[in-house]
């Protein structure tokens, strides 16, 4: 039991933190508890976060960094919302060009050899200037069914990330390709040696980052009904701040997608519990970069204590 | 020399029946150094292939070109008569049968052991998923049948000995029951009593018509397990033989005849008590009573396990005494962290260098610099000039790298190099007290006996060295006084030379029948 409780990611207890916390800033507010509809605007909000935050944390698992996920967002939004209206077949290649941006990172990863950083920093940059030219003016719109279908409010959109949460687990923790992930971000040089076909593996990963960021795209549409050729650039620091709250450790091999989830929702409840507050929303980036200090040093503090008892 | 032992083993035995493996005309490079140079190898199936060589002969190169880590710059491999030379992956070797342990270990820190046990074959339920319930269940039985008990499959990798790493490592790979199974130094970290047990595997697999290749530094295990031997020296084909003396192998591979074994314990140990520790408990330690002096080399001998290395980590502040005094020339101090004890006058030199001593991609200069940077400081900036002096000098009284220049990285250097270099580190502090642990494993003759004479010359100076060593025969002739560890105690006490290990084994297991 105690080991169990030792396991429980740092993720989830600061999600826990931060929804108390989001109660009792809500309730002394407004003289209330929150209502359904409040808990509704709070999945949507969070979903796009969800999806760009799994897919980061399966490239930090690698021991990689994906910084491009803004752009692939930014481009995949523009698509979408200039696109999707006229043809529901547009989402599968939204969903395929996401797939094809974040390929494009892993061939350049594990077979050019380049630095991650270096990488994606450089492709955020091409996919944003993309995103510009698709959509040079923020617009566009998204069909009605598309929309009633993904944010419908007698379907919780809740299930569906709890779906896609369990599908994240399902992949890292029961497939091959998930234990892969981790022999590569534990030490790339030693799975390579016993066999792990590591090029192949993060080409994958990155893959998967995209189409994730895809997903996002189409969620953030259809919740915003417009898109905006800068809507990604949010998610660069966002992502990466719920896997490293959520517990993922940035040197990879140690964390979930799961952890990941609990940091982009607590992250996305910061930002609720700031507007109750009645806070500046000019601050708002200032205070989630605080949070996400604080948090991480709880993580570390917490780790070496962890440690310290196992050696003692 | 003779006639067939100088001609590249490739033309001798081409044709006459499939080999399992074989390179020719191999080099590779790293940096500017020329680690194997038109390099030629080749074993049969069915046979146990010695690979014998000092440090830095390219053994460990050729290993990593033939199971497929790294690429030949030039020359040809052949797996059972496929040529493979472009396909630079381990993951299609292994489909092959080739399977490696290598000497640095492959396993995953972060994994656990039934992880890195069926990382490439898990168990499969529905929808093929993994069963991560049967994992345990699936490595235990896999241990079981290479009978291994005293390891947890559901424990860290990284929180396991290095003996046990090995073991995992070892039986990794023999379970895939491979065509082809290289062993590089897989001994190096082991007891005699786990050494038996790898030879029994070896031998079931050559007599399963596997070809077995691994390389060792203990002349003995050479001669009682290799079918044939291949010597390497300076990254090249020297000889292979089906018998070879320890004498005709120790010519070929320095390319130099060789002196005896350890050099005469010639020093005295001084009067005054440099360290002494009273009832220290910590990790496994339960009342370690010690009391080194100026001068001395104080061997700690013991099975594995009985708490040596937490002995020696509690003395160098990377771990915590739950109890006990440390008292330093007279003075009682109380060592926190590493800070402590390097500020104390206590350097430790451990055996896994790639994770506990160096910053491998750096340079052997910088390397040795860093633990007294602060002294050859100006204003923040470091003075090279004086770097370059104090390194120099000292990279000349070890014959570090044979002479090259020490802006080298030193992630080129032979094990026994980085070594070296390790302790070239300390020399230059004061340290007055040396915790040496196992600092020899996985180093070639010729290296060990520059590292033995180099202890001696270092308690000649006055320091005090507390000796910890897996092959107790060093033990046994390096040390003025031996303490035997058991259970966390001392529990024998020997006056040196000891001259005789088995005098050591025995005080270690003693007891153990008593009880």
């Amino acid at each position: 039991m105690r080991e169990a409780l030792r396991r429980v990611s740092i993720g989830y207890l600061v999600l826990a933190a931060t929804a108390v916390a989001y109660l009792v800033v809500y309730t002394s507010r407004l003289g209330r508890f929150p209502t359904s509809f409040d808990y509704l605007s709070i999945l949507n909000t969070t979903l796009p976060l969800v999806f760009v935050a799994i897919g980061q944390s399966l490239v930090v698992l690698t021991g990689g960094i994906d910084l491009s996920v803004g752009g692939m967002v930014s481009v995949c939004v523009a698509v979408t919302a200039t696109t999707v209206s006229s043809s529901v077949f547009w989402l599968v290649v939204v969903l395929a060009l996401g797939t094809a941006c974040g390929a494009l990172n892993g061939l350049i990863v594990a077979y050019g050899r380049i630095a991650p950083i270096l990488t994606t920093l450089a492709t955020l940059s091409i996919f944003t200037g993309l995103a510009l030219r698709v959509m040079p003016v923020p617009g566009g719109s998204i069909p009605q069914e598309v929309r009633l279908v993904l944010t419908n409010p007698a379907t919780p959109t809740g299930l569906i990330w709890l779906g896609l949460a369990v599908v994240g687990w399902l992949v890292l923790r029961r497939t091959r390709f998930g234990m892969r992930v981790y022999a590569i971000g534990s030490d790339e040089a030693s799975a390579r040696a016993v066999g792990v076909p590591a090029a192949a593996v993060k080409l994958k990963v990155y893959a998967l980052s995209g189409l994730c960021s895809a997903l996002a795209a189409v969620f953030y549409v259809s919740t915003t009904t417009s898109g905006d050729a800068n809507a990604g650039n949010p998610f660069i620091l966002t992502s990466i701040a719920s896997v490293v709250v959520g517990g993922v450790a940035f040197a990879g091999g140690r964390g979930s997608a799961l952890g990941a989830v609990a940091g982009a929702v607590a992250l996305t409840l910061v930002i609720d519990i700031l507007f109750f507050s009645g806070i500046d929303p000019l601050y708002q980036s200032l205070f989630q970069g605080l949070f996400l200090v604080v948090a991480v040093l709880l993580g570390t503090v917490a780790a070496l204590a962890a440690r310290r008892r196992r050696q003692a | 020399m003779t006639e067939t032992s100088s001609m590249a083993p490739a033309q001798q035995e081409s044709g006459s029946q499939t080999l399992a493996v074989r390179a020719s005309g191999v080099d590779r490079a790293f940096g500017g150094v020329q680690a194997l140079r038109d390099a030629s190898f080749a074993a049969r199936p069915g046979e146990i292939h010695a690979l014998a060589g000092e440090n830095g002969a390219g053994k460990s190169t050729l290993i990593k070109v033939l199971c497929g880590l790294i690429k030949a710059d030039r020359g040809t491999v052949e797996i059972f008569g496929t040529e493979v030379s472009r396909v630079v992956e381990p993951a299609a070797r292994r489909r092959m049968g080739v399977a490696t342990a290598f000497q640095e270990l492959s396993l995953l820190p972060d994994l656990t052991v039934a992880e890195n046990l069926l990382l490439e074959n898990p168990p499969r339920g529905r929808l093929g998923l993994v069963k991560r319930r049967g994992l345990g269940p699936a490595a235990e039985e896999i241990l079981g049948r290479y009978g291994v008990d005293d390891i947890d499959p559901r424990a860290t990798a990284a929180d396991l000995s290095v003996a046990q790493r090995q073991v995992v490592e070892l039986v990794r790979v023999l379970a895939g029951e491979p065509r082809v199974v290289i062993l590089d130094e897989p001994t190096a970290a082991l007891a005699d009593r786990q050494v038996e047990w790898l030879a029994g595997h070896m031998r079931q697999l050559r007599d399963a018509g596997s070809c077995v290749i691994f390389t060792s530094h203990r002349w003995r295990e050479i001669e009682a397990l290799a079918d044939r031997v291949t010597v390497f020296r300076n990254g090249t084909h020297v000889a292979t033989r089906d018998t070879l003396s320890e004498a005709e192998a120790v010519t070929l591979m320095s390319g130099r005849s060789f002196a005896g074994a350890y050099p005469e314990l010639t020093t005295v140990p001084q009067r005054e008590s440099a360290l002494r520790v009273k009832g220290l408990h910590s990790g496994r330690l339960h009342g370690v009573d010690l009391d080194l002096r100026r001068g001395e080399i104080l061997g700690v001998g013991g099975l594995a396990g009985q708490g040596q290395r937490d002995l020696f980590l509690t003395l160098f502040g990377a771990q915590k005494a739950r109890q006990g005094t440390i008292t330093l020339d007279g003075k009682a101090v109380a060592i926190r962290s590493t800070k402590d004890a390097i500020r104390a006058g206590i350097a430790y030199v451990p055996e896994d260098r790639k994770a506990e001593g160096l910053f491998l991609p750096l340079s052997i200069r910088d390397n040795i610099a860093a633990a007294t940077l602060s002294r050859r400081n100006t204003a923040g900036f470091v003075r090279r000039g004086a770097e370059r002096t104090a390194v120099g000098s000292i990279v000349d009284q070890l014959s570090i790298g044979k002479g090259r220049s020490t802006n080298r990285a030193v992630d080129t250097l032979s094990g026994g190099n980085q070594q070296k270099v390790v302790m070239a580190r300390w020399l230059l502090t004061d340290a007055r007290i040396l915790l040496l642990f196992d600092v020899t494993r996985g180093v070639d003759a010729a290296t060990k006996h520059d590292i033995y004479e180099l202890v001696g010359k270092l308690a000649a100076q006055g320091r005090a060295i507390l000796y910890y060593s897996s092959e107790t025969e060093e033990i046994a002739h390096l040390c003025h006084r031996v303490l035997v560890l058991r259970e966390g105690r001392v529990a024998a006490e020997l006056a040196g030379p000891v001259g005789d290990a088995e005098r050591i084994v025995a005080a270690s297991i003693k007891e153990n029948h008593d009880a």
